[in-house]
């Protein structure tokens, strides 16, 4: 008889589909939750599950799993599940949705974890706009380490970590997260529910499955903050912390609708997809058809050439650049070549140089300690790097009188006003490569040709490549003629 | 191929790129921040993510998300960030997900300087995250090996579902020099096990909860049980003149190529001198050092620290040969010249044809 | 047939097994037909009971209800206007239900 009667009646509200039917990842007592009975959490799960079945979206549903009496959502949920460490869930989330746009992506966070530990990550969050749901469970206080005091905590509160009550003088304020983020131009939509009768539960249920249609609409970033009830933490029961919820939470944390931009935004569609594969090379600027050949065929003696290049200077001076010049057109010419910025210590006051190596052999170690050429383009610089010059190297030096302690017997020096000839080419910022050009003169193991690729690789400005190109000249000359003059 | 000159900062970008990694979240600092630049400028051309995150610790957490979604991702730091990232690489870790970090390693402890420093390697090798996991750990010491290892570090972080650090200094970094590509880019792939919001993969779970004593142990165990399979299997190390090698200079990095051109110069003085320099810093070579011992006289630590892998090195001899260190700090690098006389010191003390030459010459 | 009247909109299943007996669908059901029972259930609590009658299927306590699948609620089939059956008060149905 009862089955018959049974088979008038429809179900209308039972267990979620996006609920597994049995906890099988629960060790034990599969067939309930593990929360306390009257837990808020229980009533939120059943909430988001159900908006879940209303909306369709079980197989694209990723849920974010927090760290606290939540941390279990993949026990009860049958979407898929990635559990996150304490605070970061809005930080996962974010990167699950930017992998799968198309996905829906459900943050889950108590109070503790999203508004003290993982404060940064879901004010980030909310500003970037992330397309991601948040449901923010709030009963203001640790549970599931044994109830101290998080910073949802109310005034006069006790915990095990305030029991004397928090005080606003030690303990600041209780964190209104809702008020808190609406003020971020970026957050589609905000509400703030509870669960403290079955008015608000209503009203919590329809929020729920908003924030959740919201992102199925692509339409941005959704939090929704619910106060709940933490009846075995409060030490009352379900009902009287379901009242304290209406009597007494909703005093600090009014509900009501923070933000909504719903109506205002542009819904966002899938992002394009990326170039085909073999774009890829292209694209980096490694595929083989987009570089030169380079010039090495035209290198003569390439088994002499061993350069210990350092170049100094202040910056600004375009010693880097210098390096680089002689770096690539070694390249260019088949060597082997290494440039390394002056890094570290060095780098103080304004001080800059860089070692560079050309050689034809292997390079072992890319750091210049004892150049066989030294580009000082100052003083300080010369005085620093002057005694590591090997012996029987060169010196060149960006002034009119060389130094008379710097001096040494067994070492050439080339001491020229560099930076005056350069200003008299047109720009006295081309220095570094008159110094170059007689730098390269010295060595005499480029070719023309790798120098003028390494400029043009370099120089994009062609006013500068060509004043470039008369300073190496004139580089080249000077040491020419400094050699008649000896 | 050919080849172009190009900082090793950007290189790993280009590499990881070519090597199928499609997202990089990361948070600049000296001396890495090229790494997150280079990132930014290419990511989004060839159809991947970027993200500037808030602060390293939403960085790895990010990656933790991505993994979980099956992308291959990325991102790089120095020290002090790596110190913030070790709660998500435990967790990327405990949960078997792969990522690669660069770790641009500079001056510490605490903000230190901005200068090269090896004084990552407890932090990276040891791990600094909390419980039962091991990072795969690679070092290049050139701009060459920062794209080779890069690549690599994919594979194998997809073939151990672990996180991989890519271990090395401003140095390598910022240096520029040669480097080629492969001409073909790998497809990325979706793994079965991530969760990718189908149907196919509703049922995927990431995590590193096990709230059962055993669950928990028998997880340690099956990580374990891989990490045994790396030390089998992923070790790499070159060795530069070892085969008649009786003091074997050993260090990683930029360091390597010092000590390959301190040899150079012993070997001219008739030291018999070699270098081992560890590629895979875990799993760590030991065999090499084992093989090495049955002739080298004494094995010589250099480091831009002040003694980290020094302990790997005499785990690996367990007192076989004594092991000699020389450590710099700061910024400072080991100088060649300070290499070689410790060289020649060591020589005079372990090599017995040295010290008869050293009392004959005495005694002249 | 002298008890015939016309039967309750809804009717309430409450699975034993699953209700901890935190008793907020006592506090939430408009009618107040949910009570607790004497007995304690398996695991030592005392849970929901469905006083029998009067149900309206309003699902107010499902939603109240904290468990996933505690509480099942049901609604009369909507029939054609002159079709819905005059039945027994379902009293029993729901009995039998709720021990299930």
């Amino acid at each position: 008889m009862s089955s018959e009667l049974i088979s008038d009646y429809e179900v209308v509200h039972s267990r979620a589909k996006s609920f597994y039917e049995r906890y099988e990842r629960k060790p034990e007592l599969q067939h309930q939750t593990h929360f306390c009975p009257g837990c808020g959490h229980g009533t939120v799960h059943k909430m988001l599950a159900r908006a879940i079945d209303e909306l369709g979206i079980q197989d694209k549903t990723i849920l974010i799993g927090p760290v606290g009496c939540s941390v279990f959502t993949y026990y009860y949920f049958d979407v898929g599940n990635v559990q996150a460490a304490h605070g970061r869930a809005p930080a996962v989330a974010t990167a699950v949705k930017r992998s799968h746009p198309g996905s829906i992506v459900i943050g889950y966070q108590g109070d503790g974890d999203l508004s003290a530990i993982g404060a940064a990550e879901i004010l980030h969050a909310a500003n970037r706009g992330e397309h991601i749901s948040v449901i923010f469970v709030n009963n203001g206080i640790y549970s599931m380490t044994g109830g101290q005091a998080a910073p949802t905590t109310l005034i006069g509160q006790k915990s095990t970590t305030t029991p004397g009550g928090r005080n606003a003088a030690t303990e600041g304020y209780p964190l209104q997260v809702s008020e808190l983020l609406a003020t971020l131009q970026a957050p589609v939509y905000i509400e703030r529910v509870g669960l403290g009768d079955n008015k608000q539960i209503a009203q919590a249920n329809r929020a729920v499955k908003r924030a959740v249609e919201n992102q199925v609409r692509g339409l941005g970033f959704s939090l929704i903050e619910i106060l709940a009830p933490c009846p075995t933490i409060w030490k009352m029961s379900a009902v009287d912390s379901q009242h304290w919820v209406r009597d007494v939470m909703e005093k600090t944390y009014p509900l009501g609708v923070f933000c909504d931009r719903t109506k205002e935004v542009q819904p966002r569609g899938l992002p394009e997809a990326g170039p085909s594969l073999d774009q890829i090379p292209h694209i980096l600027g490694v595929a083989d058809e987009d570089l030169p050949e380079g010039n090495s065929a035209v290198v003569e003696k390439a088994e002499d050439i061993d350069l210990h290049v350092r170049v100094a200077g202040f910056g600004g001076q375009g010693v880097l650049l210098l390096g680089e010049v002689l770096a690539e057109a070694g390249l260019d010419a088949g060597l082997e070549v290494s440039w390394l910025p002056s890094y570290g210590p060095e780098m103080r006051s304004g001080t800059s140089n860089c070692h560079v190596r050309l050689s034809s052999q292997p390079i072992d170690s890319p750091l210049v300690t004892v150049p066989n050429i030294l580009i000082a383009m100052n003083e300080p610089s010369l005085r620093k790097f002057d005694l590591s010059v090997r012996p029987g190297g060169w010196v060149i030096y960006n002034g009119d009188t060389f130094p008379a302690d710097c001096m040494r017997e067994d070492v050439h020096v080339l001491a020229l006003p560099f930076t005056q000839v350069a200003h008299e080419l047109g720009d006295a910022r081309a220095c570094n490569m008159v110094m170059l050009g007689t730098l390269l003169e010295i060595a005499n193991s480029l070719p023309q040709a790798s120098i003028d690729v390494a400029l043009r690789r370099l120089i994009k400005n062609p006013k500068w490549v060509e004043l470039d190109e008369r300073a190496l000249t004139r580089g080249r000359e000077l040491f020419k003629e400094s050699l008649q003059e000896v | 191929m050919r080849k172009q000159l190009m900082k090793g900062n950007e290189a790993i970008v280009k590499s990881a790129i070519l090597a199928g990694c499609r997202a990089f979240y990361g948070y600049p600092i000296t001396p890495a921040s090229e790494i997150t630049e280079a990132a930014a400028e290419y990511m989004s051309q060839t159809g991947g993510v970027f993200l500037q995150a808030e602060s390293e610790v939403a960085a790895v957490n990010m990656l933790y998300g991505a993994a979980s979604a099956g992308v291959r991702c990325m991102t790089s730091s120095s020290g002090p960030g790596i110190s913030l990232m070790q709660e998500g690489i435990s967790y990327m870790a405990g949960a078997e997900l792969p990522c690669v970090i660069a770790d641009i390693t500079r001056g510490g402890p605490g903000l230190g300087n901005i200068a090269a420093e090896q004084s990552d390697y407890h932090q990276v090798v040891k791990g600094g995250g909390h419980g039962n996991y091991r990072t795969i750990v690679l070092a290049p010491h050139s701009v060459q090996e920062m794209a080779d290892l890069t690549a690599l570090a994919f594979e194998l972080a997809d073939r151990y579902r672990n996180p991989v650090v890519v271990l090395a200094d401003g140095f390598i970094g910022q240096m520029m020099e040669p480097v080629e590509f492969p001409q073909t880019a790998v497809e990325p792939r979706q793994p079965d096990w991530a969760v990718a919001g189908t149907a196919a993969t509703r049922g995927n779970l990431i995590n590193s909860l096990f709230m059962d004593i055993d669950d928990l142990e028998a997880h340690v165990n099956a990580l374990e049980a891989k990490y045994r399979i790396a030390e089998e299997r992923e070790t790499r190390a070159e060795e530069w003149n070892t085969d008649d090698a009786e003091i074997v200079l050993v260090g990683y990095g930029i360091v390597g190529r010092i000590l390959k051109a301190v040899t150079a110069e012993a070997r001219a003085e008739g030291i018999h001198v070699g270098v081992l320099r560890p590629i895979t810093l875990y799993p760590f070579p030991t065999q090499h050092f084992q093989r090495l011992a049955m002739r080298a006289r004494v094995f010589v630590v250099v480091e831009m620290s002040n003694g980290q892998l020094i302990e790997d090195v005499r785990l690996a001899l367990n007192g076989a040969r004594p092991v000699e260190f020389l450590g710099r700090t700061g910024g400072n690098v080991p100088s060649h010249d300070e290499v070689l006389a410790l060289v020649r010191k060591l020589a005079r003390r372990y090599l017995p044809v040295n010290a008869v030459e050293e009392e004959r010459m005495a005694n002249v | 047939m002298m008890n015939v009247e016309k039967r309750d909109r809804g009717l309430l299943r409450i699975d034993v097994d699953e209700c901890k007996g935190c008793g907020l669908c006592v506090e939430a059901c408009p009618p107040k037909v949910i009570g607790m029972s004497v007995r304690l259930n398996h695991f030592g609590y005392r849970t929901a009971e469905y006083a029998g009658a009067g149900c309206t299927g309003c699902g107010i306590c499902f939603m109240a209800c904290p468990e996933p699948g505690a509480i099942t609620v049901l609604r009369a089939a909507t029939r054609k206007a002159g079709q819905v059956p005059m039945i027994d008060t379902g009293m029993e149905g729901a009995t039998q239900c709720a021990s299930n």
